[in-house]
């Protein structure tokens, strides 16, 4: 079947099995390997990517049940050679290490601190209780996202839609 | 909440607004892994890629009567499907583990564990590998198994390994240290003997990415080249070269981005193999990677020790010994990962931090049908075990005499001035301040006051519980003369290059997990050489490109390849005096080292930077007889000794009365891991352990069902901290330094992994004090608490029926 949607800014399309898994779509057909996959159950987050702005684990959602709407992935964080705030503070925090957990995790701070610019820890917290971390034991990933929301993270830049689109085939 | 103890002049900043040496420094690696740039093996793809998918048995001991693939062979998709028998065609249907025993790389007679390897297809992808999974036909005739390790040596038990010929049983080993006679003696005379049994239940690492590997054979020049994630490039190449016996010279190991791997990605498992088997059968590149459930079933559990042990002390509470016997859960084939003296690991490490006057285990290893392993999970070759055991032990103790457990500890831990000290099982530590760091520990948590507000709270019949751990690792293997994988010493190698222009690239022979490797080891050269660390370029991972060394675990690169990366700066330093010396017509004893340069003594405005050095040593200086031309250096470390860091944990916990459900309310956690080359990194490694022994004390657990099916077999089964489950971190530290690591460091990365599951549970049962419970197993989950209030505490490595 045939898909469009659009991933950080730019239109894609391509022709795919209705089976295929949004995750897979984004990794194996679009080429965009910083969403990863971590688990077959849901529990992981190592998954997460933004669909219209929300957080959803795309390891659940099918490439069709995208099409027509809009993806943000980890490679769409940083806008001109600019650093999102968000992975800012995750690098200025320690808030990663093996870095595997990282992209979900930022996608899922991207959207509290649009939604809620100045958290407290314990919102930080509930926010990334869906995503697993088995390096950081979360506190500098909690630091990382107040790091961010303290400098200018309720600043989500803003992405000029682009004119070009891509072709994918499946 | 950090507390940090002043030891040194604050560091100097290079251009880039780096320390030059140790200090607080952002990752280098951070710049691709924000970006999602990071190598993942997932996120690798070679032209012509093929992918792999392995089919597992469901049932835990079963004899194979028959395996029809015809359905599967004939999927339009699908390259190949290779079973045992293509294997045993090829003399590969077993491979050698890590611990002198065999596993069979697919299941030929039996299958001896439930997720057991049966057949691979390989396919133009990866769901149509698994499409055609389905497709294949296995008849099996199900054998009853040995699930319950109690149960493993009884006279009428199934004997599992019936390929091994003449064996009559499931029995693996039996070990012992320390001074039996002795022990019973001095148990003898003691005013009061307690015993406790316990178990520290199978558990699983559990990385975020998991397990798999690219596995590419070039037919023309016989090479191969195997992408995985492993956590040892250069021991994989050579058990590569044993086991499938292609030149070791044509074998690139690469080992690429790894997403987390706290032992998971030590060994050698099946699909790596059979990987290469589809290389070679196909004459492409084959991709295997396991899922979660696979990831859970069948690589690397840890722990399963089933421990009774005995504390003996005077009544005014003087330790004097420990007595402590083990039944070890190997699973089906014995495949643990350690020095082949020491088939418990370093378990015999068990008397402490304390001053005994005598102790002694003994351990059995038996065989069940459950997945082998052993080893892995940031355990420090077993020394979880033993902290666990130890700090169980004393508690019970502090019950059985009414005394403060705190108090207790503090009246036995090892005195500064006795070391180094030789423990009654031979261990050397080699420095400590243990009275200092547990003063501290109490300190930061506010230990009077929060016993008086859990007085307050047991009279209005409030759960509250503090707990206390005090652990001595042992990390940093080793001598090689003493420990080895496969008869392959753990010495490390490590390259040196000083460029012309003065930067330069170090060539680890050890493996990032997410250590931050390539920021640490730069540091390490900026110190000794004043190079900033953003001109130092740290190559790991690729075993063209690096010198031989034993790889990342049990806290090892600091201890072993930190130290090689120390000399070896040191060696470039020593070379750049005499070369210094050269170009001022001075001799070398004229000069005076200080950070980056040597200067003349007396006259410090003459001297050369150890950039302009480089520029020298590849120009047209002459240089002195016997001097060779450029900087660069290489060494192969053996360390004399392993490094023996510290802590004393304090954990407080609420539980709920009414479910049993324990919240951990408040962790401290005072490290000692020598001087710190970069503290933030320190502080990471601590929480991540920190969560880690959370979740095993409370949530993780791999159990079996009778029927030997594993239950822990999903996220949705086997639990793992997430943020809400972890507190927020209280650290602090004191430093002693090693004394034979060149640096004086210790490694940090498995200390709070070890020490911290005793201080979670020590204070739950603290808690459960009006309920007169003494003991309980991991982990602690609503459920077990319950029962154990009940005076019920459950058998955690069964599954609830």
């Amino acid at each position: 079947m045939q898909v469009k949607m659009t991933v950080n800014g730019t239109e894609v399309s391509g022709e795919i099995e209705p089976r295929l898994l949004l995750v897979h779509f984004v990794r194996n057909h679009l080429g965009l390997t910083g969403t990863h996959w971590g688990c077959d159950t849901s529990q992981c987050g190592t998954c997460v990517l933004l669909l219209d702005g929300e957080p959803v684990k795309s390891c659940t959602v099918l490439t069709a049940m995208a099409d027509g709407h809009e993806v943000r992935t980890v490679e769409g964080l940083e806008v001109d050679g600019r650093l999102d705030p968000v992975q800012e503070g995750f690098m200025q925090e320690h808030g990663l290490q093996c870095g595997f957990c990282t992209p979900g995790m930022m996608l899922t701070a991207r959207w509290l601190l649009d939604n809620d610019p100045d958290p407290d820890d314990h919102t930080i917290r509930e926010a990334i209780s869906g995503q697993l971390c088995r390096c950081t034991g979360y506190e500098n990933i909690v630091r990382a996202v107040r790091w961010a929301a303290e400098h200018g993270g309720e600043e989500q830049a803003e992405r000029e839609p682009q004119e070009s689109s891509q072709e994918v085939q499946a | 909440m950090t507390s940090t103890e002043q030891h040194a002049a604050p560091p100097t900043t290079s251009p880039a607004g780096n320390p030059i040496g140790f200090g607080r420094m952002l990752r280098k690696e951070d710049a691709r892994f924000l970006r999602g740039q990071g190598h993942y093996l997932d996120d690798l793809t070679m032209p012509g890629m093929l992918h792999a998918a392995i089919l597992r048995s469901p049932v835990a001991h079963a004899k194979i009567m028959s395996i029809d693939t015809r359905q599967a062979e004939e999927h339009p998709k699908v390259k190949a499907v290779i079973i045992g028998a293509t294997l045993e065609s090829l003399n590969l249907a077993w491979m050698p583990t890590l611990s002198a025993d065999v596993q069979a790389v697919l299941a030929t007679d039996k299958v001896r564990f439930q997720g057991q390897e049966v057949a691979m297809v390989i396919a133009e992808d990866e769901y149509s590998a698994r499409d055609a999974l389905e497709l294949i036909d296995v008849e099996y005739d199900v054998l009853p198994p040995v699930v319950d390790a109690h149960k493993a040596l009884d006279p009428d038990a199934p004997v599992i390994r019936d390929d091994v010929e003449g064996r009559t049983d499931n029995h693996i080993f039996d070990w012992e240290s320390g001074d039996k006679a002795r022990t019973d003696e001095v148990f003898d005379k003691a005013d009061v003997v307690v015993s406790q049994s316990m178990l520290y239940p199978r558990s699983h690492p559990a990385p975020m990415e998991t397990c798999g590997t690219i596995a590419s054979m070039d037919k023309v020049t016989g090479r191969l080249t195997v992408w995985s994630t492993n956590q040892a490039p250069h021991a994989h190449r050579t058990v590569y070269a044993l086991v499938a016996g292609i030149p070791e010279h044509n074998i690139q190991i690469i080992s690429p981005d790894i997403g987390g791997g706290f032992g998971n990605k030590v060994g050698i498992y099946p699909g790596y193999v059979l990987a290469v088997v589809g290389s070679i059968i196909t004459g492409k590149p084959v991709k295997w990677v396991e899922d979660r459930s696979e990831n859970l079933m069948s690589t690397s559990f840890a722990r399963d020790y089933h421990m009774k042990g005995e504390i003996a002390a005077t009544r005014d509470g003087k330790i004097l010994g420990l007595r402590v016997d083990v039944l070890a859960d190997h699973g089906a084939f014995n495949g643990t990962a350690q020095p082949t003296k020491f088939p418990a690991g370093f378990f015999h490490i068990f008397t402490g931090s304390y001053d005994l006057q005598a102790a002694h285990c003994k351990v059995t290893g038996v065989y069940t049908n459950k997945a082998p392993g052993g080893v892995a999970y940031a355990c420090s070759f077993r020394i979880t075990e033993a902290v666990y055991l130890v700090e169980r032990m004393v508690d019970v103790l502090a019950d059985e005499l009414g005394v403060d457990p705190a108090e207790l500890r503090m009246n036995n831990l090892l005195k500064p001035e006795q070391f180094p000290y030789t423990t009654k099982t031979g261990w050397e530590y080699d420095s400590g301040d243990y009275p200092r760091a547990l003063q501290k520990a109490l300190a930061m948590a506010g230990y009077d006051e929060l016993r008086r507000e859990q007085r307050e709270k047991r009279e209005r019949g409030e759960l509250m519980g503090i707990g206390i751990s005090f652990f001595t690792e042992g990390v940093g293997a080793g001598p090689r003369k003493h420990m080895d994988i496969l008869g392959l010493g753990m010495a490390d190698g490590c390259e040196l290059r000083v460029h012309p222009t003065g930067k330069a690239q170090l060539r680890l022979s050890v493996q990032t997990q997410g250590q931050g490797h390539e920021t640490t080891f730069a540091q390490i050269v900026s110190q000794e050489l004043g190079i900033p660390p953003e001109d130092i370029d740290v190559i790991h991972g690729d075993t063209n490109n690096t010198p031989f060394g034993l790889g990342t675990y049990g806290s090892r690169s600091t201890p072993v390849s930190g130290a090689a990366a120390a000399v070896v700066s040191q060696r470039i330093r020593d070379k750049a005096r005499v070369i210094t010396a050269a170009a001022l017509e001075c001799s070398p004893d004229d000069l005076e080292w200080e950070q980056g340069r040597w200067y003349v003594k007396g006259d410090r405005e003459k001297g050369k930077t150890i950039q302009e050095v480089a520029m020298l040593s590849h120009g047209t200086l002459e240089l002195p007889e016997g001097v060779e031309g450029h900087l660069d250096a290489s060494v192969v470390y053996d360390p004399p000794n392993l490094t023996y860091p510290f802590g004393a944990y304090v954990c407080v916990v609420d539980v709920d009365p009414g479910t049993g459900q324990v919240t951990v309310r408040r962790f401290i956690a005072v490290d000692d891991c020598g001087p710190r080359i970069n503290p933030m990194i320190v502080e990471g490694q601590v929480h991540g352990g920190l969560a880690d022994g959370v979740g095993m004390a409370l949530m993780q657990v791999i159990p079996f069902d009778e029927d030997g099916n594993c239950v822990g077999n999903s996220f949705m089964d086997y639990l793992l901290p997430t943020s809400m489950e972890c507190p927020s971190w209280e650290t602090g530290e004191t430093v002693t330094p090693s004394p034979h690591h060149p640096l004086g460091l210790k490694g940090i990365g498995e200390s709070a992994t070890v020490g911290s599951p005793a201080a979670v549970v020590n204070a739950v049962i603290d808690a459960l004090e009006p309920y007169g419970v003494r003991h309980a197993d991991m982990p602690l989950t609503p459920a077990n608490v319950w029962m154990a209030m009940q005076g019920r505490p459950m058998r955690t490595d069964l599954a609830v029926q």
